[in-house]
């Protein structure tokens, strides 16, 4: 769950839309996708559970960076999306 | 594409069924219901009402053809409702009977 | 019928006559906020840009902590959520989308505008920004500049220091910032002199 920036990961291919009802912030098209952090943004409160009114452990969020042909293969591979991810969702490759 | 059969209907990035529509960049103004409702989110999240988290989850639990054909700030006031409801803020009785009056 | 189908403008009046009521939200509170909300536009942000691009300690700062340059200009951030900005560089162009939502840097910038929120955009935006641009705004990254889209996902709010066009040297920061709009900010458009 704690990554350095530079460090490459994979965001966990994970669907727990498939168990019932839940509030996920990782986008499905960058499930099982490879990336590399690009800096940790801080600490804050797990949106999946501050959805339900739940308590919520504050757990890292990074910035990832992603090329382009890693999730669609459209034109210009080279081009990149960043997206916050929460630390629990990543793993090592 | 396998992903996008699994994704929740509101996680629409990349979504095919969305990649040939057109985006409406001409400016819009807020009308006044817009505006209040957007006020009334800020005070319940200000007076620990009801989180953005929990806004959010409640505008995905809208079902498709709702979400998509309601406007913006129908889907908050729909969750909002939702919320208030659920945390027994206002009580589903309460409601109607406000409803009725109107 | 499930209550929560009822008419919106229905469901807000019912809505809010009770919290009133309740002593939980007043009209007042809500009128109040109304009035706050409306003061933030995207010339508070335009103010930011355009003292970036003539001082570069501003800049900095600007990039390495946002809130914190929002609010040496006068721009309230306090219970805001944290603003990150993205600066456009001769290599890299960046484009802010929220797909899961709509969030939106709106202490700086006001309300989001309509098409940032369609469906429309939140799809096409990480999958064909290139496209998206040049056919909707008439906006053309050239070849040799990466686009790099930034969904914002989580806590943060993001928002695009455009670079400063050519033929704006010497122009004061009111100037600068009268040519900085919106799009520029989100990234669908760049400034001109």
């Amino acid at each position: 769950m704690i990554f350095a920036a530079g460090e490459t990961v994979r965001v966990k291919n994970a669907w727990p839309e498939a168990s019932g009802p839940v509030h996920i912030r990782t986008p499905h098209y960058v499930r099982g996708v490879v990336g590399e952090v690009v800096r940790r943004l801080g600490e804050f409160p797990n949106p999946e559970e501050l959805a339900f009114g739940r308590p919520a452990e504050r757990l890292p969020l990074y910035h990832v960076r992603f090329r382009k042909d890693a999730i669609w293969p459209e034109p210009k591979p080279d081009d990149e999306l960043l997206i916050e991810i929460f630390g629990h969702w990543l793993e090592r490759p | 594409m396998d992903k996008e059969a699994k994704r929740a209907h509101h996680d629409l990035g990349g979504a095919s069924k969305f990649m040939c529509e057109l985006v409406d960049t001409r400016p819009h103004g807020l009308t006044d219901f817009d505006r209040e409702v957007d006020a009334l989110r800020q005070m319940l999240a200000a007076k620990k009402l009801m989180s953005v988290d929990e806004l959010r989850r409640g505008i995905e639990a809208i079902p498709e053809a709702e979400y998509h054909r309601l406007s913006y700030y129908r889907r908050w006031i729909r969750s909002i409702t939702d919320n208030l409801l659920r945390s027994g803020v206002i009580t589903e009785s309460e409601l109607r009977a406000a409803l009725e009056a109107s | 019928m499930n209550i929560l189908e009822t008419d919106g403008e229905r469901l807000l009046s019912a809505v809010r006559s009770l919290l009133d009521k309740k002593g939980i939200v007043s009209t007042a509170e809500v009128q109040e906020r109304m009035a706050v909300t409306d003061a933030a536009s995207p010339g508070q942000g335009a103010r930011m840009v355009a003292r970036a691009w003539v001082d570069p300690v501003y800049r900095a700062s600007m990039l390495e902590d946002g809130s914190k340059a929002a609010e040496a200009l006068g721009i309230p951030m306090r219970g805001m959520p944290p603003l990150g900005v993205l600066e456009n560089t001769a290599e890299v162009h960046n484009l802010v989308v929220c797909t899961l939502c709509s969030c939106y840097p709106r202490a700086v910038l006001g309300y989001p505008p309509f098409w940032y929120k369609s469906a429309a955009f939140r799809a096409r935006a990480v999958r064909d920004p290139r496209s998206l641009l040049a056919a909707e705004w008439k906006t053309v990254i050239p070849e040799s500049v990466k686009v790099r889209v930034v969904d914002s996902t989580a806590d943060y709010r993001w928002m695009v220091l455009p670079a400063r066009p050519s033929g704006t040297e010497g122009w004061d920061e009111a100037r600068l910032a009268g040519i900085v709009r919106e799009g520029d900010m989100i990234g669908v458009t760049v400034p001109r002199a």
